[in-house]
């Protein structure tokens, strides 16, 4: 609140008023929510109250801000000056982001040999790698050239329907599809680019959430092709060079076709899990590589410079609407990888998997993760992805997206540039030093 | 020809409620220049104080139905516009002058976190409520063609025109709009000029969130069902609304809510009813690529 009126009377009086006076208005809005509440009952609605919930909301919210308050006044500057004493002088080691970088790919390389590498662990891991997949992606639309797009879980489900349709229809493979997926919805990026890419940023975000919403709804309604809102099932697994993991109702695969078969080995339910946890681990180490490199080329640096400066790039003669679909298309294009993978890994597809709600989860992992980082999104894909569904949150699941829109809020109040952000250009000019020039 | 007629009224009734929400939008970005993505979110917690509201009188035994209407609306309006008052107070006044995405952002997390506040405390499942006003007006056009208009839409038409009034002689005549209106074209020297700038940003939102909640109210009354995911697609089809009408523009947003009410009406004459939702997404893709400012919205000019 006032900054003169805070100075003016002593912390702990502001403190308690400003306390007061959140704990009021929580209260005034919590009344119709946690006040009452509208019950079904045979004969229609009914209310039931609940008054004390009111008392309670007001009662957090007066601790909570009183205790912010004072440790604002006390407490934090006080650690952010001994954070800053003890980190002065201390630089990271320049390629320190690469060593994690390996790390955390050697750590997921060896995850299913671990000991405690369990089935319902390596399903969870085997989403968090899809979901940084596809944060990695957008990362390339909103990170690297610096475009909101709420509806890039359209492109997910381009792929994840292209390769349903090509493999129920014309008996393609998994290997062939993955490519066709990818082309498939970069085509479509272009498509929708090419019209909208000369709208300023909100606006070409609502426009691509309407986009998302369009497929959507052809996907419900275009029975014939789509099967409605029951979906697609029966999509076959991939093979490895033509070895199968399995046949129908996850058994072992026919005689002479198997994996185990040709190895020699007894069938095991685990080795199906492993083999798709290792498709899709090379396919995010694909996408890494390919962003990774693409930085370096001139068309990944008139991403970023598109981003930092539009007009002082078109004065520049770079073309804003190529380069922009370039990113578009690519990052379509590994949406479209990874919900080729995501069909084969769920068998089963329908329009549900990819609301709205979808979009703004990849959306909330590259912003979380802090635009442009590659490791910020894995951070946040672990944590935002990962642990509610590990077991010890799953009690909590009905709360997670009430936290996940709060988490979003609090992140971009604390740090609106995201977690682990410095947005360095790859390429900057270098003092004396050798450290780039501020 | 009565179906054409029939459907102009059903239309101008739906676009009354996309312009009363699309002024919340455009009254916000001509101010701030932010979408408020969780403006939609407000209509619902609208749309649920005045379901709310309706049974407590109810359960108090309120017989007059006129009067319980008021007093909803009274209560509804109240209480939503804290609600628009505390998201501008908590998600976007601390982004104030930071990267453009931000505040977008945080409008996003916003919205999701008040969809599942209502889903999580009010339950997720459809809310019915029985019609409260019945009766409606049979207008004899010829033999065999007559024009049924409700009483209920009656009074929808007559609110958004009485409210329409009065937002008008707000933002002309009074100080405040004065303030609003400095604040739009320079917040900088409007706060120079002894505008008190923040207040002036809150009272928008407060009077955004109160038309969004008559919206609800109406919308509550005339559909007879909510649930906590009806601001999602009102939210975007008002949001289009505002952008066909020109965003910023008050009288804009509320020629452009009739026309989405009417696209949306008279889609199912000619074309298949599921596409409905298409063709409103697709009129907003045609529009701000043919005409960006809309058709009432002046052109922006971007400078260096």
């Amino acid at each position: 609140m006032g900054n003169a009126a805070a100075r003016a009377r002593p912390p702990l009086v502001a403190a308690l008023r400003d306390a007061a006076v959140a704990a009021g208005v929580t209260a005034v809005l919590a009344v119709p929510f946690l006040g009452f509440r509208l019950e079904d009952s045979a004969q229609g609605l009914s209310l039931g109250y609940r008054f004390m919930w009111v008392v309670y909301a007001a009662l957090a919210v007066f601790a909570g801000r009183l205790l912010l308050s004072l440790a604002a006044h006390r407490v934090a500057p006080a650690l952010v000056a001994s954070f800053h004493r003890r980190t002065a002088g201390v630089h990271l080691p320049a390629r320190f982001g690469n060593k994690v970088g390996w790390a955390m790919v050697g750590i997921a390389a060896l995850l299913p040999w671990l000991p405690f590498a369990d089935r319902s662990l390596m399903s969870v891991a085997t989403l968090v790698l899809i979901y940084i997949m596809l944060g990695w992606g957008l990362n390339i639309v909103v990170g690297l050239a610096g475009l909101l797009d709420l509806g890039y879980v359209a492109f997910y489900a381009i792929g994840a329907y292209s390769f349903a349709l090509l493999s129920l229809h014309f008996g393609l493979s998994f290997w062939i599809c993955l490519p066709l997926a990818g082309i498939l919805a970069a085509f479509m990026g272009l498509l929708l680019g090419f019209p909208v890419l000369r709208l300023r940023g909100d606006y070409l975000a609502i426009v691509t959430l309407g986009f998302g919403e369009i497929i959507r709804v052809i996907l419900v309604n275009w029975q014939e092709v789509t099967n409605g809102p029951n979906g697609i099932s029966n999509i076959p697994r991939p093979t490895l060079f033509g070895l199968h993991f399995e046949g129908p109702f996850k058994t072992p695969a026919p005689e002479g076709t198997g994996f185990a078969d040709f190895l020699g080995i007894a069938f095991s339910p685990m080795q199906p899990i492993i083999f798709l946890y290792y498709v899709i681990f090379l396919l995010v180490l694909l996408t890494t590589l390919f962003a990774q490199r693409i930085r370096r080329l001139p068309t990944g640096r008139a991403w970023e410079a598109l981003r930092e400066d539009e007009i002082a790039c078109r004065s520049l003669g770079i073309n804003p609407v190529t380069v922009k679909l370039s990113a578009f298309a690519i990052g379509a294009f590994f949406a479209g990888l990874a919900g080729c993978f995501f069909a084969t890994r769920q068998g089963t597809i329908s329009p549900e998997s990819f609301s709205f709600i979808e979009s703004a989860t990849i959306l909330a992992l590259v912003v979380l993760g802090g635009m442009g980082s590659q490791i910020g999104i894995v951070l946040a894909a672990v944590l935002l992805i990962g642990l509610p569904e590990s077991q010890w949150l799953r009690d909590l699941a009905e709360y997670r997206m009430l936290v996940f829109g709060g988490v979003m809020v609090l992140i971009m109040l604390w740090r609106p540039q995201g977690l682990l952000s410095h947005r360095s250009p790859t390429v900057a000019l270098e003092d004396g030093a050798g450290k780039p020039a501020p | 020809m009565d179906i054409f007629l029939q459907q102009l009224v059903n239309g101008l009734t739906l676009g009354a409620f996309y312009g009363l929400i699309a002024l919340g939008y455009t009254m916000v970005y001509g101010i701030i220049g932010m979408i408020n993505f969780a403006h939609g979110d407000i209509y619902m917690i609208g749309a649920f104080i005045s379901l709310i509201g309706f049974l407590l009188f109810g359960v108090v035994g309120v017989e007059s139905v006129p009067i319980a209407i008021m007093m909803v609306l009274a209560i509804s309006m109240f209480f939503t516009a804290c609600y628009g008052w505390a998201v501008e107070r908590i998600a976007y006044r601390p982004l104030r002058g930071s990267p453009r995405l931000a505040p977008l952002i945080s409008a996003i997390g916003m919205s999701i976190l008040l969809q599942n506040y209502v889903q999580i405390t009010q339950g997720a499942r459809v809310k019915p409520l029985q019609p409260m006003v019945e009766g409606s007006y049979r207008i004899t056009l010829g033999p065999e063609a007559h024009l049924n208009i409700s009483l209920l839409q009656g009074i929808i038409m007559v609110l958004t025109v009485g409210l329409m009034l009065a937002f008008s002689f707000l933002i002309k005549r009074t100080s405040l709009g004065r303030a609003q209106r400095a604040t739009q074209q320079d917040m900088t020297m409007a706060g120079l000029l002894g505008v008190n700038v923040n207040r002036t940003i809150s009272i928008t939102f407060v009077m955004g969130a109160a038309l969004a909640a008559v919206a609800g109210m109406m919308a509550t009354l005339y559909y007879g069902v909510i649930d906590f995911y009806i601001g999602f697609i009102a939210g975007i089809k008002a949001f289009t609304a505002a952008v066909l009408g020109g965003i910023g523009s008050l009288p804009g947003a509320m020629l452009g809510g009739l026309l989405i009410g009417m696209i949306e009406s008279f889609w199912p004459l000619f074309f298949s009813m599921e596409y409905r939702d298409v063709a409103v997404f697709g009129v907003l893709v045609l529009v701000l690529i043919f005409r960006p400012t809309g058709l009432l919205g002046r052109p922006e000019i971007e400078k260096v």
